[in-house]
């Protein structure tokens, strides 16, 4: 494996969030009954034309404005010719040497914590087309049928450079750009519902080639287990192949998830001669400067944007930043949080949005979204640990409370439950002389030399305070008391 | 009444001499009685008819007729019409019943009040120059009915020489209207691409297709045309420009009226009879104060070849959609899916129509597509500019229309290339986009020939004009064929 690099590229389709079909009045709502949602166009009559849907068009200039693409002043759709049941048209309408976006990158975050490290991906293009309908194979007495109501629904195909050199890299790719579609409003992101699937063109080569290997396609993968599974299963494949002598053939495969395997579903040789030539039925898409402009001024700030300015404003790491911007959910919540606990509780502001909140909701498998800790809530608390009403350990005390709903606020709880910290040095004092006198075997370890034994003793403190006693407090003191 | 022009019957509509359900009478009764000798119509429904003749009476009795309210006329079977079969002359859509109006036909019944009297015959989806290929069998001249009408339009061409309708639709793809108005003494206006709306017309060749009227004049002409143009937010190529009445300049004298006569219109190939007509037709128009100067359209003999590419690679991609999966024929028997495709197919599309898709496939096929297809439309722009450099010294081209009269039924079928020749003067005309008209200019052994007038983008009122005044000057157009 080591002496082996692996190269993976991505063509995605989103989904784009439009009302209606790309060339139609259709509606595009998921889950209508088979063929209620498929017109005269959608269903191919004699006679009928396709009209481009400017709303989809917008979608594609948002998403070339956020990924920093050029947005191309004149694109051409073309037709992709096949016969399928599922495609009424008998060609699919797409572009293909004039697309509507070129270029532009993502930089993505790959791993976690100190593992983390930043990778630019550079994108080759992302143009418009109609999805087809679909077959329904089972319940119709050894027939199949058609629903027509996906076909002519709006995707955008972002294709990826073969940039990525893991599995980890390929599915962090996945994940930013699904998080950035959703960002900018153009895809609702949902892979269920197929609204956002992947297809990974996969190859290995020797570490030191410049060429690449042969590469095969994996299909339409819906989920991001989904798609580190099946580049990890190829690669291994592909490996094994060429180590055991034989060469890998260009190929398009399916992934498994049952079997976990990916398995050949046509070699190049069975490959369709698309016949793609330019739709006469559509003039060539020309988009002015103007409206570029006008699709500039209704983005929202970018992930790109948010996280220098969380760098510049708050003093966040790029680390926390990258995080912080991951999805526009986390973002906003992180926001709001920040906005009431201020400025100068950025850094725990982040900690526990990044950290305790979201290892939390990982616990209970829900999305931040579903945070049953409001930002509010959250500020509310990161306040009392900053004015030192609480420690840091009792704060995950009423963290918990506040996630069981065992008060409105954290002072209600803090109130309710009496975890105000003790910092009252007399208080403390008490204390700590009535552990000195209690635990005689332990200062006489700490004074031959053994350290341990002070951390024996803050801890016999703390019990006797009920974790509420201030610990920097117990810290001086008993350093105090045992010096002299 | 039968021979009445459009302005004629208007009137006498108007003034109650007679009704549109008396007027629709006497010609669905002519139909009965000569259609099957002419097999000009494919379908008659009398009731359909005489339905939208009394609700023309009601609009003419209410004071809120149009200027054509309640005059029958006869549909190319290529128009959509709801709840009219509309077969494109085919077996493949025999059985298709249209469930929406083409925009040609909702704004002549709905807001012109037109009747349609029944679907005229064609070439099989317009492919053919005779009507031979029709799947219901080939229409016959009424000037003599062992000879061929031309076509594609040939049913709507029979029709109206033979007085089964006043006026008729057409569309003309490479000549299909101009040349059966040639072979059948009928003026015939391929307007400007763009300027009639494409939308329920059944597509043969998307960038070519253009639908007109056919009529006895050129003021019959300029009437319908009037019924029939306009911008259609349905159709993405249709041309978004003020609306003329294009009988507005139909009396405008022709002193000063620069004719272009390209010699390569006028050199070998044609007959040497028809070439007599169509200069002592030109000497009419010096008589009418016209003046005329040799032109040259150095690249015309290379639109046949460049249109045999051109409009078959449309046509192979948008015949795709008659596959038997969601409507039309589908073969009665087949074992999987290719089966279904093939012979569907395979028995659904004659001869000519599978020729071309065959072509069509061939030309777009990858490795083929840069040599045929992108060649072909460098071709085009080279002949778009030979009209530009042309119409700088002149105003409207004139020639021969077609290099023969109508030949006998069966004559050239057996010889496609001789069968595309018929062709060869109008073809240039739809690849440069430009107006075009036939107007009768005498004959030829006893058969009509037609005089090809050529105008510039958007110049129909002109040539309507410039067809006028020779009309105006000469009889040929009044003259009927002897058919009872």
């Amino acid at each position: 494996m080591n002496q082996w690099e692996v190269v993976i590229g991505i063509e995605t389709h989103a989904q784009l969030a439009t009302v209606s079909k790309i060339f139609s009045g259709a509606s595009t709502a998921f889950g209508a009954e088979p063929n209620t949602q498929a017109c005269a166009v959608d269903l191919a009559l004699p006679g009928v034309l396709p009209v481009l849907n400017k709303k989809a068009v917008e979608c594609a200039i948002r998403f070339g404005l956020a990924i920093g693409a050029e947005v191309a002043q004149k694109s051409v759709f073309a037709r992709k010719n096949y016969f399928y049941p599922d495609l009424p048209k008998g060609y699919q309408i797409s572009q293909m040497d004039l697309p509507v976006v070129v270029g532009g990158n993502i930089t993505l975050q790959v791993g976690q914590g100190d593992k983390a490290y930043e990778k630019v991906v550079r994108l080759t293009r992302a143009h418009l087309e109609e999805d087809a309908g679909k077959s329904l194979h089972e319940d119709f007495q050894g027939k199949s049928g058609i629903d027509l109501n996906r076909a002519g629904t709006p995707l955008l195909e972002i294709v990826s450079e073969p940039d990525m050199r893991s599995s980890d890299e390929a599915v962090a790719y996945a994940k930013s750009l699904h998080a950035l579609v959703q960002w900018i409003g153009i895809c609702d992101g949902n892979m269920q519902e197929g609204s956002f699937r992947c297809d990974a063109n996969v190859s290995v080569r020797p570490k030191g080639q410049a060429e690449f290997g042969t590469r095969r396609e994996i299909k339409n993968l819906n989920s991001f287990r989904f798609l580190k599974e099946a580049i990890d299963f190829e690669v291994q494949w592909q490996i094994n192949e060429i180590e055991e002598g034989r060469r890998i053939q260009q190929a398009t495969v399916l992934f498994d998830p049952d079997s976990g395997e990916t398995r050949m579903m046509r070699s190049k040789e069975d490959a369709h001669d698309y016949r793609y030539f330019p739709d006469p039925d559509l003039l060539p898409l020309v988009i002015s400067s103007e409206w570029i402009a006008r699709v500039q001024g209704e983005l929202p700030e970018l992930p790109v944007q948010m996280r220098e300015r969380f760098v510049s404003e708050f003093g966040l790491s790029n680390y926390d930043a990258t995080t912080l911007t991951a999805n526009s959910e986390i973002a906003a919540f992180f926001q709001l949080t920040v906005g009431i606990a201020g400025k100068q509780n950025a850094k725990p502001c982040a900690n526990w949005v990044m950290v305790d909140l979201a290892a939390r909701l990982n616990r209970d498998g829900k999305e931040i979204a579903e945070s049953p800790v409001s930002a509010a809530q959250l500020a509310g608390l990161i306040l009392r640990i900053a004015d030192n009403t609480i420690s840091n350990n009792i704060a995950k005390k009423v963290f918990e409370a506040l996630w069981n709903d065992e008060g409105a606020t954290a002072d209600e709880v803090i109130d309710k439950q009496g975890l105000k910290q003790i910092t009252d040095s007399g208080a403390i004092e008490a204390l700590v002389d009535e552990v000195l006198a209690a635990n005689p075997a332990n200062v006489a370890e700490f004074k031959s030399g053994k350290e341990k034994a002070f951390n024996a003793l803050v801890g016999q403190v703390m019990k006797a305070a009920k974790g509420k006693a201030n610990p920097q407090q117990v810290n001086d003191l008993l350093k105090q008391k045992l010096a002299g | 009444m039968i021979n009445k022009s459009l302005k004629q019957l208007s009137q006498a509509l108007a003034a109650k001499q007679i009704s549109s359900v008396e007027l629709s009478t006497l010609f669905l009764d002519r139909i009965e009685r000569l259609n099957p000798t002419l097999n000009a119509f494919v379908t008659v429904d009398r009731k359909k008819s005489l339905k939208m003749a009394l609700a023309a009476d009601a609009r003419i009795a209410a004071g809120t007729a149009g200027p054509l309210t309640g005059i029958p006329i006869a549909q190319k079977d290529i128009f959509c019409a709801e709840g009219w079969t509309t077969t494109c002359g085919s077996k493949m859509l025999a059985n298709f019943v249209s469930p929406y109006d083409a925009t040609v036909i909702h704004k002549m019944h709905a807001e012109a009040g037109l009747v349609s009297l029944g679907k005229t015959n064609m070439d099989e989806f317009a492919m053919g120059s005779s009507n031979e290929t029709s799947f219901f069998g080939p229409v016959r001249n009424p000037w003599d009915t062992s000879r061929v009408p031309g076509g594609s339009s040939g049913g709507s061409a029979a029709a109206v020489a033979a007085r089964l309708a006043p006026a008729a639709t057409g569309t003309d793809t490479g000549g299909s209207i101009r040349q059966p108005a040639a072979l059948c003494n009928l003026t015939g206006l391929k307007p400007t691409y763009g300027v009639v709306s494409r939308y329920g017309m059944i597509a043969f060749a998307s960038s070519l297709d253009q639908g007109g009227p056919m009529a006895a004049s050129a003021e019959d002409c300029a009437l319908l045309l009037n019924t029939m143009v306009g911008f259609d937010e349905r159709d993405s190529t249709s041309l978004d420009r003020p609306v003329e009445d294009y009988t507005r300049d139909l009396e405008k004298p022709l002193n000063g009226l620069r004719i272009g006569l390209p010699k390569e219109f006028f050199g070998e190939g044609c007959d040497a009879e028809v070439m007599t007509a169509v200069r002592a037709a030109i000497a009419e128009y010096e008589k009418l104060g016209a003046t005329t100067v040799e032109v040259s359209l150095p690249n015309s003999h290379l639109s046949v070849p460049a249109y045999y590419v051109i409009a078959p690679a449309e046509a192979s991609s948008n015949l795709s959609r008659f596959d038997g999966a969601r409507y039309g024929y589908r073969a009665p028997e087949y074992d999987n899916l290719e089966q279904m495709y093939e012979k569907t197919r395979a028995q659904g599309f004659g001869a000519e129509v599978k020729r071309r898709i065959m072509i069509g496939a061939y030309v777009l096929s990858h490795g083929y597509y840069d040599a045929y297809y992108l060649q072909a439309q460098r071709i085009r722009r080279l002949i778009a500019n030979d009209f530009v450099e042309a119409f700088k010294s002149c105003d409207v081209i004139m020639g021969p229309t077609s290099p023969s009269t109508a030949f006998k039924l069966g004559e050239k079928a057996a010889d496609p290339v001789q069968m595309y020749l018929s062709d060869i003067y109008t073809i240039a005309v739809n690849l440069a986009g430009l107006p075009g008209m036939s107007i009768p200019c005498g004959f030829a052994g006893g058969l009509p020939v037609g005089l090809q007038l050529i105008g510039n983008y958007f110049a129909e009122g002109q040539l309507l004009n410039v067809a006028h005044r020779y009309q105006q000057a000469t009889d040929w157009h009044q003259r009927r064929a002897a058919i009872e």
